[in-house]
């Protein structure tokens, strides 16, 4: 029921919005998807495009355009934008960081992933760095549970992470890089580090091999 | 160990294509007309022959539920597929969306024939965002193929697929507050009866299924129902996709057969607990909502769903979470009562209030800042919301503190101890 928002950096809150001519096709593609009359089943993919269309935030009027649009009272869009955690309702940095610190994660050292990423930028979860690059927050089990610790940043998954890697991925975000997303220690997606221990077959004719194989 | 030719989920770690030419030497989309053919009742009748049990968490029987949807309709009806995996420990259904998106959506068709469904809505958790393109990709394909949408596969049969993501909200995993999801509203579970098979998604007749469940239906079929329901024990059979994490060397998602040793589960693929197996302190078996088990139950127990209830426990999702030796035990549920007090909707009262107040005993009882009496009113709170709201994120936000106090009181109780023994060493410091 809480929300995640973070304290953002200081953007101003717009005075208008109003969808791309892109993002009006894609809107008009999404509502098709829904029976005549249930448009409003289209307010959660609505939201996500206006907020990409943001820069990774929902302003106010950014929301009641989504209600107007879909000709719903603007309380039902606000009431979704505020229930669901991936809506920012505050300003985030370029780089939306997003550190899983639940059991699983956990477990595997989350708590040197966050530390890192603290000593890195200078911040705290929940705050954005003065120069608006990065906003670092705690999440709750992002579902890459095996390939733990992990964070998100923007819509990719960072893997198997330790403080180091951490540290390399924000300072190659931080230069304009695209770092490599996935698995950081070289193993392949959620295969077990030393090689498949099944579905040996399909693995040699991919080029990989399998468990206990020299 | 399960044979490589008895695998169902043949892509799981992505060597292969994940799409239309990948799937079909996979072996995807054969033969998928001739099982429409057979008719619905003899689909369901096969998928109860099976045993398939549903793979979401509670373990019901797919063919059974199937069963419950009315035999005629006037209007649409709808089979809603539950991507939204988000119990912690549990990453399988990514494994699917990502690299074998058109068993899924095969799946979909055959199910939505079944029950006699116009549409299905995938639900894919937004942080999926990639899985999902995968999903949509595959969904495409289908449809230029002519595989799904009008008269798929060629059978006469009319069937719309089609995507919704959610926005971050781990109880949109429970049915109902998915369906108020996919109608555009806050994930706040429905009071039941109605239950969703006579009023769902849109107060039509739908049927909710976890993406594995779905996913195994069409190789299922092919193989036969018999192949099906001899792996595995009785009413524990098929095989299943088991996630791995934690405190082991290999942390993997592999596809074993049900009623595999947990102990095996582990050795052969994972490569054992960090440390060796006597450095193992506990394991939860089934996701965090299921208790822990210590580890003379891991010693010999079996995972599948009966075994694991036997030991008051679950199988759940079969999302294993390994600690060993050096695991803060009280720490690592603390943290599990944190997340469901953060993940709870806020419409009943014992689990919005309960969760928190579930949560900030815990964090007392992690530095033994307690009286020994709170570990009992702990669990007669945890007893109070159990059962007594609309859904079960209450029941699972008490059974990881039960299990705890099940299997490790005296470790709850010594840091209670050390805790006052300090304190009065202090208070005497002070008064010297």
């Amino acid at each position: 029921m809480s929300a995640a928002h973070s304290h953002g950096p200081a953007v101003a809150e717009p005075t208008s919005f109003e969808f791309t001519v892109e993002n009006i096709e894609l809107a008009k593609r999404i509502i098709a998807k829904y029976p005549e009359g249930r448009q409003q089943s289209a307010v959660m993919p609505l939201l996500d495009l206006a907020q990409r269309q943001c820069g990774g935030w929902l302003p106010k009027v950014a929301i009641d355009y989504v209600a107007h649009y879909l000709d719903i009272a603007p309380i039902r869009a606000l009431e979704v934008a505020s229930f669901y955690t991936m809506y920012n309702l505050k300003p985030v940095g370029k780089h939306f960081v997003q550190v899983c610190t639940t059991t699983p994660c956990w477990l595997r050292g989350s708590d040197e992933v966050l530390h890192a990423c603290e000593k890195k930028l200078g911040i705290k979860p929940g705050q954005t760095t003065a120069d608006g690059q990065f906003t670092v927050i705690e999440v709750e089990c992002l579902g890459a549970c095996v390939n733990a610790p992990m964070m998100q940043i923007g819509d990719d998954f960072y893997e198997d992470l330790t403080a180091e890697t951490t540290e390399k991925i924000l300072d190659a975000l931080a230069r304009g890089e695209k770092p490599a997303t996935g698995p950081q220690n070289g193993r392949i997606r959620a295969c077990p580090s030393g090689g498949p221990t099944t579905l040996t077959e399909s693995a040699i004719k991919a080029g990989v091999k399998p468990a206990g194989q020299a | 160990m399960l044979r490589d030719e008895d695998r169902i989920f043949t892509n799981l770690y992505g060597f292969e294509s994940p799409f239309l030419d990948g799937a079909k030497a996979r072996g995807d989309w054969s033969g998928t007309k001739e099982i429409l053919d057979l008719g619905r009742d003899k689909i369901i009748d096969l998928v109860k022959e099976s045993g398939l049990r549903g793979r979401g968490g509670a373990g019901f029987s797919t063919g059974m539920k199937w069963s419950f949807m009315p035999k005629t309709s006037n209007g649409p009806v709808y089979l809603v597929v539950n991507a939204d995996e988000g119990e912690p420990g549990t990453c399988k259904d990514r494994e699917i969306m990502r690299h074998d998106p058109h068993k899924l959506i095969e799946g979909c068709l055959i199910a939505g024939f079944a029950i006699g469904a116009t549409a299905t809505y995938i639900y894919i958790r937004g942080e999926f965002y990639y899985e999902a393109a995968n999903v949509q990709r595959a969904i495409d394909e289908a449809y230029a193929s002519g595989l799904i949408g009008k008269n798929a596969c060629g059978s006469g049969f009319d069937h719309d697929v089609y995507l919704h993501l959610g926005a971050g909200a781990y109880i949109c995993g429970e049915e109902t507050a998915l369906i108020e999801s996919i109608e555009g509203k806050k994930g706040q579970p429905r009071n039941k009866p109605p239950f969703p098979a006579m009023a769902g998604l849109y107060s039509r007749p739908t049927t909710v299924n976890n993406v594995e469940s779905i996913a195994v239906v069409p190789t299922i079929l092919r193989r036969g129902a018999s192949w099906f329901a001899n792996l595995g024990r009785p009413k524990n059979s098929g095989t299943k996709l088991f996630c791995v994490s934690g405190h082991v060397n290999q942390p993997a998602t592999v596809e074993e057969e049900m009623g595999i040793p947990l102990k095996e589960l582990i050795e052969k693929h994972c490569g054992g607990v960090r440390g060796g197996w006597d450095n193992l302190l506990a394991i939860i078996p089934g996701g965090s909502s299921v208790p822990l088990l210590p580890k003379e139950i891991c010693d010999t127990v079996l995972m599948d769903f009966d075994s694991l209830r036997e030991v008051r426990s679950g199988l759940g999702t079969a999302a294993v979470i390994v600690m060993d030796k050096s695991t803060d035990i009280v720490k690592a549920i603390a943290r599990l009562s944190k997340f469901y007090m953060h993940e709870s909707c806020g419409q009943c009262t014992p689990c919005r209030e309960g969760t928190g107040w579930m949560w900030r005993v815990m964090e007392r009882l992690v530095k033994g800042q307690a009286h020994v009496e709170e570990i009992d009113m702990l669990l007669d709170v945890t007893k109070q919301v159990e059962g007594h709201t609309i859904c079960a994120l209450g029941d699972a936000a008490a059974w990881p503190i039960q299990g705890l106090m099940r299997h490790f009181r005296p470790e709850v109780e010594r840091r209670i101890l050390e805790y006052r023994t300090r304190a009065d060493r202090g208070a005497r410091v002070a008064a010297e």
